[in-house]
C-alpha cells in the first residue's frame, strides 16, 4: 500500500505527518521525500545513508562536422532547447531541455548525439525498520518531476510506503499523488490553509484517489475548514492542536511521537483508519 | 525601478503575510503574487479585478479517431508512457513535446494549445496588483510566473511607480527560478526549525547561483534562540545580511484571519514593530541599489 502525505499550501506539517507517521509504525514501512526542491523528512528521521545516487536527464549534443543546418531540431523543440541561429550555428540550452528525443529522432544528417544533465541525488538509508529514500534537487535544476519519478521508483509493493508530497497542485504535486493508494491531505484552519486545501481536494478529485485530512494548529483559526471536509465528504481523520511544545520540538527536529506523550497512539489510531478506508 | 522578490525555500513561514505588512507600509508601488500555485496573497489584499486573462502554455496531444490507423509508432516514442493502448493520450500525463505529432505518418494527431491558468489586473486599497491563478495539475508555472512579473513592470512603468514587490512561491524549482532571475534583490524570510535553516541555505545558493543580491530575515526567531543564532553564523560566513528578526506573534494568525495586515489589525504588536524596522532597512538597500545602477 501507497499512501501520500500532501497540502496546497507549505508550512502546515505535512513533514511533521509523515515523518511521525513511519516513526509510529517503526517496521516494515518505508518513506519516500519526494519533496525534492526542500528535502526535510532526513532532518527529523536521521538515517543511516547506505547508498547515493546522481540522477541524470539526456540532453542532446551536436557534431558541427555533420551537422548542415537544415534547422528541424529546432522547427520540432517545443521548448526552445535546440536553436539553428542565422543558418550559421546550432545552440542548445540544456536547462531548457526536457528530454523528449525529438531532435536526435528529426536530425536526417545523424548530427545529434546524447549527452546528460545532472537533475539531482537520491540517498537512500535506514533508521531502524524504517527504509528511507529522498531526492535532492541540484540547485538551479529547474525541472523536478523526472527526479520524483525516480524516487518513487523505490517503492516496494510488500511495504507500507508514505510519501512526503511537496506543497501546492502542480505538476511536481501530481507527480507525487498520482497512483497511491491514498492522499492525507494536512492543513491549518486560516483563510490561507483554507484557500489551498481546496486547491488540494480539486486536484485529489482529479486524480480520483480517496483521501482524508489532517488538521494541524486546529485550535488556532476558525471552523470554516471542518465545514468544508464536511460538505465535501473529506472525513477528519486527525487534529493536532496548537502547543508550543510542539512547534519547539519541531524546531529542533525531534519527533513528537516520541517526545510527547499520546501522539503514538493518535499516529497507529491514523495509521488503522487509512488502512481501513483503502481495504 | 526596483524589484523586490520575496522567497522563503519553506512554506509556513510567514512569507505571504509579511509581504502583506509590507504592502500596507511600502509607498509607490506595483504589487505582485507570483506564487501562482498557491497565491493568497489576495486573501488579505482583497482585490478588485480591473483585468482578467486566459494564461495560455503548451500543447497536448489529441489522437483523431477516424485518422488513426493503430500503428502503434506514438505509443513507442513517447517517453512519458502517455499514449495507452487503446490510443488514448492522458492529459495528465503528455508533456507536450509534440514529438508524436511529428512523426505519426497519418496526421492523426492535433496538438491544441492549452489554456492552464489565468492571470489579472487588479485594484486593491494598497496600489495595484498583479496575480495569477494556474490551474490545477498544469504545467508551465515557470512561464506564467515570468508573465505576471513582465505585466508588473509593464503596470510599474505606466503609472510611474518605482518599486515592484513581489510574492514568490516556495521551493527552489521551475517557478522560483523563473521568479528570481533578473530581479534587484530578493527577501529570504526564515524560521528557526532544523528545516526553515535547511531550506533557507537552498535558497542562498539559488540567489547566488543567479547572482541576485539576497538579504536574510528570521520570523519567529524566539522559538528556537539556539537556531536562531546558527542562521546568524551561516549569515556571516556567507556575507549575508540579516535585516532584522520578527518574534514569534499570534497577530499574524489573527490579522490573517481578518483578512487584514498585520497592522491592520494591532498597530502596536512586537512583530510588527519588527517589520517596520526590516522595511527601513530594505529602503535603504533599495536606495543604494538605486544609487549605484
Ligand atoms: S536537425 Fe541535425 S542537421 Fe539539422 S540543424 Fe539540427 S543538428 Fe543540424
Ligand atoms: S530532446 Fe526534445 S526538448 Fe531536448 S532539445 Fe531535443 S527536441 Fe528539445
Ligand atoms: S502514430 Fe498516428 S496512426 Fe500511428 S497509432 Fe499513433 S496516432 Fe495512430
Ligand atoms: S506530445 Fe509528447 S508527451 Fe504528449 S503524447 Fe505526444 S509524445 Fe507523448
Amino acid at each position: 500500500m501507497i499512501i501520500s502525505i500532501a497540502s496546497g499550501k507549505g508550512g502546515t506539517g505535512k513533514t511533521t505527518v509523515a515523518t511521525n507517521l513511519a516513526v509510529a509504525i517503526g517496521s516494515d514501512v518505508q518513506l519516500l521525500d519526494c519533496d525534492v526542491e526542500e528535502p526535510n523528512s532526513h532532518l527529523f528521521i536521521n538515517p543511516v545513508f547506505e547508498k547515493t545516487i546522481t540522477v541524470t536527464t539526456p540532453v542532446p549534443e551536436v557534431d558541427e562536422k555533420k551537422c548542415n543546418l537544415c534547422g528541424k531540431c529546432d522547427e520540432i523543440c517545443q521548448f526552445k532547447a535546440i536553436i539553428v541561429i542565422a543558418d550559421t550555428t546550432v545552440m542548445i540550452f540544456p536547462e531548457l531541455c526536457h528530454s523528449c528525443g525529438g531532435c536526435e529522432k528529426v536530425c536526417p544528417e545523424n548530427a545529434i548525439k546524447e549527452t546528460s544533465r545532472e537533475l539531482g541525488i537520491i540517498q537512500k538509508g535506514y533508521r531502524n525498520g524504517i527504509e528511507f529514500v529522498h531526492g535532492k534537487l541540484r540547485v538551479g535544476e529547474a525541472m523536478s518531476p523526472p527526479l520524483i519519478v525516480k524516487v518513487r521508483s523505490f517503492a516496494r509493493p510488500d511495504k507500507f510506503t508514505i510519501i512526503d508530497a511537496p506543497p501546492g497542485t502542480s505538476c511536481p504535486v501530481i507527480a507525487s499523488m498520482k497512483n497511491t493508494d491514498f492522499i492525507l491531505l494536512v492543513t491549518e484552519p486560516t483563510p490561507f490553509g483554507l484557500h489551498d486545501l481546496k486547491l488540494a481536494v480539486g486536484a485529489v478529485k482529479m486524480l480520483n484517489i480517496p483521501c482524508g485530512l489532517v488538521i494541524n494548529r486546529s485550535d488556532v483559526g476558525d471552523n470554516k475548514v471542518k465545514d468544508f471536509a464536511k460538505k465535501e465528504g473529506v472525513p477528519v481523520l486527525l487534529e493536532i492542536p496548537f502547543d508550543r511544545n510542539i512547534a519547539e520540538a519541531y524546531s529542533r527536529g525531534d519527533m513528537i511521537v516520541e517526545k510527547l506523550p499520546g501522539f503514538k497512539e493518535k499516529f497507529l489510531t491514523l495509521y488503522d483508519n487509512i488502512k481501513k478506508i483503502v481495504s | 525601478m526596483k524589484e523586490l522578490i520575496i522567497i522563503s525555500g519553506k512554506g509556513g513561514t510567514g512569507k505571504t503575510s509579511l509581504m502583506a505588512a509590507f504592502a500596507y507600509i511600502a509607498e509607490n508601488k506595483v504589487l505582485c503574487d507570483a506564487d501562482v500555485d498557491a497565491a493568497d496573497l489576495h486573501l488579505v489584499t482583497a482585490p478588485d479585478i480591473l483585468e482578467k486573462h486566459d494564461f495560455q502554455g503548451g500543447n497536448t496531444a489529441v489522437i483523431n479517431k477516424d485518422k488513426c490507423t493503430e500503428c502503434g509508432l506514438c505509443i513507442d516514442l513517447c517517453k512519458w508512457g502517455a499514449i495507452s493502448e487503446t490510443f488514448e493520450v492522458n492529459s495528465i500525463e503528455c508533456e507536450g513535446c509534440g514529438v508524436c505529432v511529428y512523426f505519426c505518418p497519418e496526421k492523426a494527431i492535433d496538438f491544441p494549445l492549452n489554456t492552464c491558468g489565468e492571470w489579472y489586473i487588479s485594484n486593491t486599497r494598497f496600489g495595484p496588483l498583479v496575480h495569477a491563478r494556474l490551474g490545477i495539475a498544469e504545467e508551465n508555472s515557470g512561464r506564467l510566473v515570468s508573465l505576471v512579473r513582465n505585466e508588473a513592470k509593464k503596470l510599474a512603468e505606466e503609472k510611474g511607480l518605482d518599486l515592484i514587490l513581489t510574492d514568490g512561491p516556495p521551493g527552489i524549482g521551475c517557478p522560483v527560478i523563473a521568479s528570481i532571475g533578473g530581479a534587484d534583490a530578493v527577501l529570504i524570510v526564515t524560521e528557526p526549525s532544523v528545516s526553515g535553516k535547511h531550506d533557507m541555505q537552498r535558497v542562498v545558493q539559488l540567489a547566488n547561483h543567479f547572482k541576485v543580491p539576497a538579504f536574510l530575515c528570521v520570523n519567529k526567531f524566539d522559538l528556537n534562540k539556539d537556531i536562531t543564532g546558527e542562521i546568524e553564523n551561516f549569515a556571516k560566513e556567507k556575507g549575508l545580511t540579516c535585516l532584522g528578526y520578527i518574534p514569534f506573534d499570534q497577530t499574524f494568525t489573527k490579522a490573517m484571519i481578518q483578512g487584514q495586515t498585520i497592522f491592520e489589525y494591532d498597530s502596536g504588536s512586537a512583530a510588527g514593530q519588527a517589520i517596520r524596522k526590516i522595511w527601513e532597512s530594505i529602503s535603504e538597500k533599495l536606495d543604494d541599489l538605486r544609487a549605484s545602477s
